[in-house]
């Protein structure tokens, strides 16, 4: 299963490489990344494949959010398909 | 790869401009669980639903974590109990089951509660709309709908005053929640059998085992979509209105199909439907008001409003394999802000919203109206809203609160997504000797059409 990691919310250092970290811990593989930055508002979003995840879904999400706030960005994952449907033919 | 900038414009929709799925409803038949006995038919619907809907709300809620948009309800509609009861003549204590069996299962409502009478009546279905009222008034989950008319067979007079009668007994029996009974019943010309939204969801007898039928909303969307449209003309606004209303549908179109998938139901059908909620900015007089109207309610609103349901058919239509249900703009009073506020105003009228229901979804819906209205007078109500339905070959209904001991001007607040009502003035001309008269209002020519 594919999925969408967006993380949206102030810079600051080392947002990426927590994203990551938490992504390497349970097994899931960073396929796609791309950031960009307006003034000071960050971007990230991430394509992730979660075949050999060693964490379901809902934990994942979870630990994401969790990680999120005590960083003061709003990172969420969601399942690939929704952006598919909503933006291709 | 997607581009950055759809993700983005789709987290927005969700976050900023309240795009959810409104509903995913498990259509269940239960022609199977008929028998002589009324408590053998009792257990066998009550067994059929937990097993078959046992994990409906716990789907809902793992999809709607996985995928990000929120599905705000779970409903389930079932075959219409005056055929399910009949046999036994049980029809409350069928009732009762429903609303044990919707609240043990976690669901925010269940269908069904309904007769099909457009043409005529049986003895069976006189007693079971009799029971309507007791039925409604002492469940909390159980929702009502009776089919009066159609196209092909016309409108079953006796049972449009029936219905009157019910809506005033609902209103009084639950007078004390805010006559919170009458948002549970409503009176449909052509009813459809697919329908996921309440209190009109019932599974019709052409419909399938168990099916998932998804109603999406988005009305916060298109408003968002067109204040971009500064000084674009009706046809720019048209398509800009389509193209947002694929990208809605195409959510509830995949929701749909993974609901079904993981209950092991088949995957019916999405409903296109614009459903506004009481919240600031999910509200459906906004989008006609961002047109450019300076309040709904005005010369110019049928025709945007015709604008708008239009669009927003032709677009889903496109999104979805299989489009069915009510499928179009709803303007219920209470459950949209810009509704309530012209309503508040006096700028929307009761004429104004019969006007409007000729050419959208689905009819005068959650509208108070003062207690003292007659029984009659809301009969020839809903006679007036099923001859726009069946001539126009259109779902038409009525849902009105006949608010007890309420005058025009007053409030009545519902709570939830049935928001709030200002008490609209109804005309106080007496056609009691009308609707009193009975009979069929045949149906219409099918040709030589002006």
């Amino acid at each position: 299963m594919k999925a969408i990691v967006t993380v949206l919310g102030k810079d600051k250092v080392g947002i990426i490489a927590d994203v990551a970290t938490i992504m390497k811990e349970y097994g899931v593989n960073i396929c796609d990344i791309s950031q960009t930055l307006m003034q000071e508002y960050f971007t990230m979003i991430m394509l992730v494949d979660l075949s050999a995840a060693t964490v379901d879904f809902a934990a994942l999400q979870k630990e994401l959010a969790a990680r999120g706030r005590e960083i003061g960005v709003d990172i969420r994952i969601q399942h690939q398909d929704l952006f598919d449907s909503m933006h291709k033919i | 790869m997607l581009e950055t900038g759809d993700i983005l414009e789709t987290i927005r929709m969700v976050d900023d401009q309240n795009l959810d799925v409104r509903t995913i409803t498990l259509s269940l038949s239960l022609l199977d669980c008929i028998s002589s006995s009324g408590r053998e038919t009792e257990k066998k619907v009550y067994d059929k639903i937990m097993r078959r809907a046992g994990k409906l709300v716990e789907t809902g809620e793992k999809l709607s974590g996985e995928l990000g948009i929120p599905i705000v309800n779970k409903r389930i509609s079932v075959t219409p109990v005056s055929m399910i009861g009949s046999p036994s003549g049980d029809y409350v204590g069928l009732a009762k089951v429903l609303d044990r069996a919707a609240k043990e299962t976690g669901v925010d409502f269940i269908g069904g509660y309904s007769a099909l009478v457009h043409k005529a009546m049986t003895d069976a279905e006189r007693d079971f709309m009799a029971s309507v009222p007791e039925a409604i008034s002492c469940t909390d989950k159980v929702c009502s709908s009776i089919n009066v008319a159609s196209t092909r067979s016309g409108i079953n007079m006796d049972a449009v005053a029936m219905t009157g009668r019910i809506v005033k007994e609902l209103a009084e029996r639950t007078a004390d929640r805010g006559a919170i009974g009458c948002a549970k019943f409503v009176v449909f010309a052509n009813a459809v059998e697919d329908n996921p939204f309440m209190a009109g969801a019932f599974t019709g007898l052409g419909e399938g085992e168990a099916t998932v039928n998804v109603g999406v909303s988005g009305p916060g969307v298109v408003a968002a979509a067109l204040k971009n449209c500064k000084g674009k003309d009706l046809t720019e606004i048209a398509d800009v209105i389509k193209r947002t209303a694929f990208k809605i549908t195409r959510a509830g179109q995949l929701v749909g199909s993974k609901a079904a998938e993981m209950l092991g139901a088949k995957f019916g059908i999405v409903d296109l439907s614009l459903a506004p909620t009481p919240a600031i900015g999910d509200s459906v007089a906004e989008i006609l008001e961002v047109m450019g109207l300076s309040s709904v309610g005005g010369h110019g609103t049928t025709a945007a409003l015709a604008l708008l349901n239009d669009a927003v058919k032709k677009g889903g239509v496109m999104a979805s394999g299989m489009v069915g249900g009510l499928s179009g703009a709803f303007i219920p009073v209470s459950e949209d802000a810009g509704m309530i506020r012209a309503a508040r105003s006096g700028k929307l009228t009761l004429p104004k919203l019969e006007a409007m229901t000729a050419v959208c979804s689905v009819g005068l819906d959650m509208i108070a109206v003062p207690g003292d209205t007659t029984a009659e007078t809301i009969s020839a109500i809903i006679a007036d809203e099923c001859a726009i339905g069946v001539v126009n070959g259109k779902t038409t209904a009525v849902r009105l609160i006949p608010v007890p001991g309420g005058k025009v001007g007053d409030e009545v607040d519902f709570g939830g997504l049935l928001g709030s009502a200002p008490v609209m003035p109804v005309s106080d001309v007496d056609s009691s000797e009308f609707v009193r008269r009975g009979g069929i209002i045949p149906a219409p020519l099918h040709s030589l059409k002006n």
